[in-house]
């Protein structure tokens, strides 16, 4: 079972460095929408005897329907009905952005991996990945300039989040998980509205227009 | 208890269902007072803590409570004279959102359970981006999506912060619980290197909703489109409960024995939150820019209070109130003058004390009272933290206090005396938006009650102060 | 003894039919009969049977490149395991001598290039060095967490017995630098999607650019060079992917041929498959397969 988790945190993470060096946005979406596929499967591989069977598949299902399909689905059609498909010249290049995505997954793997857990019995790779995710996470919605961009960057964020929550699925109740969902759901909702809005105003989903703000 | 946070949802979902746009107004002022009265009852009865400990006031939260309660108060009677003048915009998402923010920010004010204090302000930041979008043109458009992106980033962070702190609290002899009263009961018991880690993020990320250097990017846009009325309800409400949850975090830090490590953070944070906004304050060109600016740099006297501790964290609490109740009457004398003018560009602006009588004078006077003048009573309170900076033998910082504190007031003394005096332009002289009852009581109120503050502290108010900063270890 | 000698002469002889499989498998792919298996043999044979024709601005450099480039490969075709027990020269720290002897060979086809003072040429041989600069870390960081997780320092051990082990305790750090080195591979090899070795555009050419002044046997060597570098990398993926050893020496040569067929196939789906990457795209990959690297080697050193 180590062998599959172990391969599932190398997944998530070699998806968020796709995530940073494609500049295809709807391969972006369909990376995220397989990282919350990956996550959904997480719960699933981590469960110990002491975890209840009957949260475990909850959770599972919770991910796969709103990581997985659901939020992509949304984001997806958002793209569609816009003319936008490519990420346009990001503030860091791709390759440098995918450089620092390791440099950053290298440090918490370094760092953050060797750190004794509170919790016995846990996966040493599990807060490394939470950790590196957020921080792609982080980078993305820095560094990109279309607003697709940005909510991926989000996406990702929320995923590093999730992942660390897994730590707590065994004394915690679900109430946390489950508002984690909810509340992603309702921020890139949220999110998308507005970018419908900013569609309609400016013609385009770049946040670069978005500018006359400034000092 | 419950009903701080009941009857502005209901009264919420009174104003998204009612089809009378005549009627939402009233709407809000009946929430307002309901909350207030609400809010003065349990100040003189103080109830048992409910929902298995979940929710309880303390100090603090009793503190946050009644300056919420005010200010949204205030600003209620104040909505009355504003939103019939914007009779062009549909106020149905606008009354309906700022009732949910109400509740929003009483349930963060009484959450005991890091967990839900999190939920709680997470509902602010989806609650607020609907109200700065109230202008609906494509600066407020700009500003709602910075909000949400920045403040969204904010939130994450505080959730991994408050899952670290979770995790701190499942290690042998630790309360595997996230209730405020456990985890300071536990103390030394918990994962200390976890406190830390959780203690950065959420530091991250509450003071991204609040507003501190650097992580202030949303402020100036979202200050700066966003109505003046909630300007004052989002720098003295939102701010406020975001720097409550900042204070609950150092409470367990403090139990856990990591005290002086996140003590050393917010002072660095507050006193880089001076000095950014000491020098993005002179030759401000945007009136409620700047005051964003200022609120940037009161933050960062609050949290440089409380990191200080002793004397400061106590006058970093009065400031808490103080600050609050000026910037209110700030930001609402500033959207008079907004209103009037028809812009807020400063190079524009001339002679607001001609035009609006009452608004003008009361802006310059709220001005001297936010830099700090005596008889007003932020004096006393940024005094009183200068005094604990002398007394902690932190020179330092005391230093560096005092010289952004000037910097700020002459930089933004610059800019306000040419907007409050002079001869004001031709077209503002017959604008049709001059002062009313309703649009320039409720900011001269709140002058009052500052001046009133600043020359009396009734003793039920320094009690429950000194309670709050003794949570801190300040007193 | 006798696997040793079986295996060079494998070496010697085996690396054109690759590229006939590869060609083979593509056509098939794309519905057509394709070349026989051994049309490499046979360009080899009619190039070598020509004369060669020289520019006159070129110097010794030209003439001596194909010839030191090709030396260099057959020596370093020495140092790695070839389905034998064992390579046929080994010692400690042996990889990275195999890594210089490829860059040696690199560099001579580069110089001769040059040589020509031909733009063209010029621009294929800065392609050429650009990538292979990014390629040589990911081959390196590859084979440092071999080293590290066979505890091997030269190929033999590196890619033998140590290896089954190691793919059951650390099987993910191998599946990435094992998806890494078949990156360097195609990238070293002048493969889609980083080069496409049968276009004939030269703005889009790298490898093949280079060698567009060489003619009749100098062509014939190295192209010959290629195939058995093509050859070399195929046993570093194939022994890496075999893991265990098998016991008889037969068997085992068996299971390395075979590999070696496997690894040409995919190689030809890949390029049935996929189009060439932009060049301004081909750093990303090598990149990517760097950072792949790099990060097996950390989870090894960490974990």
């Amino acid at each position: 079972m180590t062998t599959w988790a172990d391969l599932l945190f190398l997944l998530v993470l070699v998806l968020d460095l796709f995530v940073l060096a494609s500049s295809r946005l709807r391969a972006g979406i369909r990376a995220v929408a397989a990282q919350g596929g990956l996550l959904a499967l997480l719960p699933v591989v981590l469960a110990g005897p002491a975890t209840e069977t009957r949260h475990v598949v909850a959770l599972a299902l919770g991910a796969l329907a709103v990581k997985g399909v659901g939020i992509p689905w949304l984001l997806a059609r958002a793209t569609r009905e816009s003319t936008v498909n490519r990420e346009v010249a990001p503030l860091v290049g791709f390759a440098p952005s995918m450089v620092l995505g390791a440099l950053g997954i290298v440090v918490a793997v370094w760092y953050a991996g060797p750190i004794p857990l509170p919790v016995p019995g846990k996966h040493p790779l599990l807060v490394p990945t939470a950790i590196g995710t957020a921080w792609t996470g982080l980078l993305l919605i820095v560094t990109r300039r279309k607003a697709v961009g940005q909510v991926l960057g989000f996406l990702v964020l929320e995923n590093g989040v999730f992942v660390l929550g897994l730590l707590l699925s065994d004394f915690m109740p679900a109430m946390v998980e489950v508002g984690v969902l909810l509340d992603l759901f309702a921020a890139v909702f949220v999110m998308g509205l507005v970018m419908f809005d900013i569609q309609r105003a400016f013609s385009s989903l770049d946040t670069e227009k978005l500018a006359s703000l400034k000092d | 208890m419950l009903l701080l946070v009941a009857a502005p949802l209901l009264l919420a979902a009174v104003a998204f269902a009612a089809p009378w746009s005549r009627l939402r107004p009233p709407v809000l002022l009946a929430g307002a007072l309901v909350h207030f009265g609400t809010v003065a009852w349990l100040w003189a009865a103080p109830p048992a803590p409910a929902f298995g400990g979940w929710l309880a006031i303390d100090a603090a939260g009793q503190l946050v409570l009644l300056l919420v309660s005010t200010l949204f108060l205030v600003c209620a009677v104040y909505a009355q004279g504003y939103l019939a003048r914007r009779r062009d915009r549909d106020n149905r998402a606008f009354v309906g959102g700022l009732l949910v923010l109400l509740a929003a920010i009483s349930a963060v004010a009484m959450a005991q359970h890091l967990g839900l204090l999190w939920v709680a302000i997470e509902i602010t930041t989806l609650a607020t981006a609907p109200l700065i979008y109230f202008n609906q043109n494509e600066l407020a458009l700009e500003a709602a999506w910075k909000y949400l992106v920045v403040c969204s980033v904010g939130i994450a962070m505080a959730l991994l912060g408050t899952f670290l702190l979770a995790l701190a609290s499942a290690g042998p002899g630790g309360p595997r619980s996230l209730l405020l009263a456990d985890l300071v009961a536990a103390g030394p018991g918990l994962a200390r290197p976890w406190v830390r880690f959780a203690y950065v993020f959420l530091l991250a990320g509450y003071g991204t909703k609040m507003g501190l250097a650097p992580f202030h990017a949303w402020k100036p846009d979202v200050y700066g489109e966003a109505p003046g009325l909630l300007g004052a309800l989002l720098s003295g409400g939102v701010t406020s409960v975001a720097f409550l949850g900042i204070i609950r975090v150092l409470q367990v830090c403090l139990a856990a024995g990591e005290g002086g490590f996140a003590r050393q953070a917010l002072v660095a944070l507050g006193l880089l939150s001076i000095g950014l906004a000491a020098v993005f304050l002179i030759r401000q060109r945007d009136l409620k820019r700047m005051l964003a600016y200022s609120s940037v740099e009161h933050m960062g006297i609050l949290v440089l209070g409380v990191g200080l501790g002793g004397a400061a964290a106590t006058g970093a609490f009065l400031h808490l109130l103080y600050n609050g109740l000026t910037k209110g009457a700030l930001f609402l004398t500033a959207g008079n003058i907004h209103r009037a003018f028809g812009t807020k560009d400063i190079d524009k602006l001339r002679g607001a004390a001609r035009v609006l009588p009452v608004s003008g004078p009361v802006f310059l006077a709220a001005f001297l009272a936010i830099t700090g003048s005596p008889p007003f009573a932020p004096f006393f309170s940024e005094f009183a933290i200068l005094d604990g900076a002398v007394q902690a033998g932190a020179w330092g910082p005391a230093a560096a206090y005092l010289v952004g504190l000037a910097v700020i007031f002459v930089g933004m003394g610059a800019t306000v005396l040419r907007v409050v005096q002079g001869v004001p332009p031709e077209e503002a002289r017959s604008t049709a938006m001059g002062d009313t009852l309703l649009t320039a009581g409720p900011p001269l109120a709140l002058l009052a009650a500052i001046l009133a503050l600043g020359l009396w502290v009734p003793a039920p108010l320094r009690t429950l102060v000194g309670a709050a900063a003794a949570l801190v270890g300040g007193g | 003894m006798l696997f040793t000698a079986l295996q060079l002469a494998a070496f010697l002889v085996l690396p054109p039919l690759l590229l006939g499989v590869i060609g083979r498998v593509k056509s098939r792919v794309a519905g057509r009969e394709g070349p026989p298996l051994l049309q490499p043999w046979r360009d080899l044979l009619r190039l070598a049977g020509k004369g060669a024709v020289y520019s006159r601005t070129t110097t010794w450099v030209f003439r001596a490149g194909p010839v030191v480039g090709l030396a260099a490969i057959l020596a370093a075709g020495l140092l790695m395991p070839l389905g034998a027990p064992s390579a046929t020269v080994a010692f400690a720290g042996d990889f990275a001598l195999l890594a210089s002897l490829l860059g040696l060979a690199r560099f001579v086809t580069v110089v001769a290039a040059l040589d020509t003072g031909s733009s063209f040429e010029g621009m294929g041989a800065a392609r050429e060095v650009t990538f292979s600069a990014l390629a040589e870390p990911a081959l390196f960081l590859g084979l440092v967490s071999l080293a590290r997780s066979t505890g091997g320092l030269d190929l033999t051990h590196l890619l033998g017995d140590g290896l089954a082990v190691a793919w059951r305790s650390d099987a993910s750090s191998l599946l990435l630098v094992a998806l890494s080195i078949f990156v360097v591979a195609l990238a070293e090899n002048a493969r889609i999607p980083v080069d496409d070795p049968a276009t004939h555009l030269e703005l889009t050419m790298i490898h093949e650019v280079m060698v567009l002044d060489h003619s009749g046997p100098d062509l014939a060597l190295i192209q010959y060079g290629a195939a058995l570098k093509l050859y070399l990398f195929g046993a570093l993926v194939v022994k890496l992917a075999l893991g265990a050893r098998l016991a008889d020496p037969a068997a085992a040569f068996a299971a390395f041929l075979a590999g070696q067929l496997a690894f040409a196939a995919a190689i030809g789906l890949v390029e049935a498959t996929m189009a060439r990457l932009r060049l301004v795209r081909v750093p990303q990959l090598l990149i990517g397969a760097s950072v792949l690297s790099g990060f097996a080697l950390v989870l090894l050193l960490r974990t």
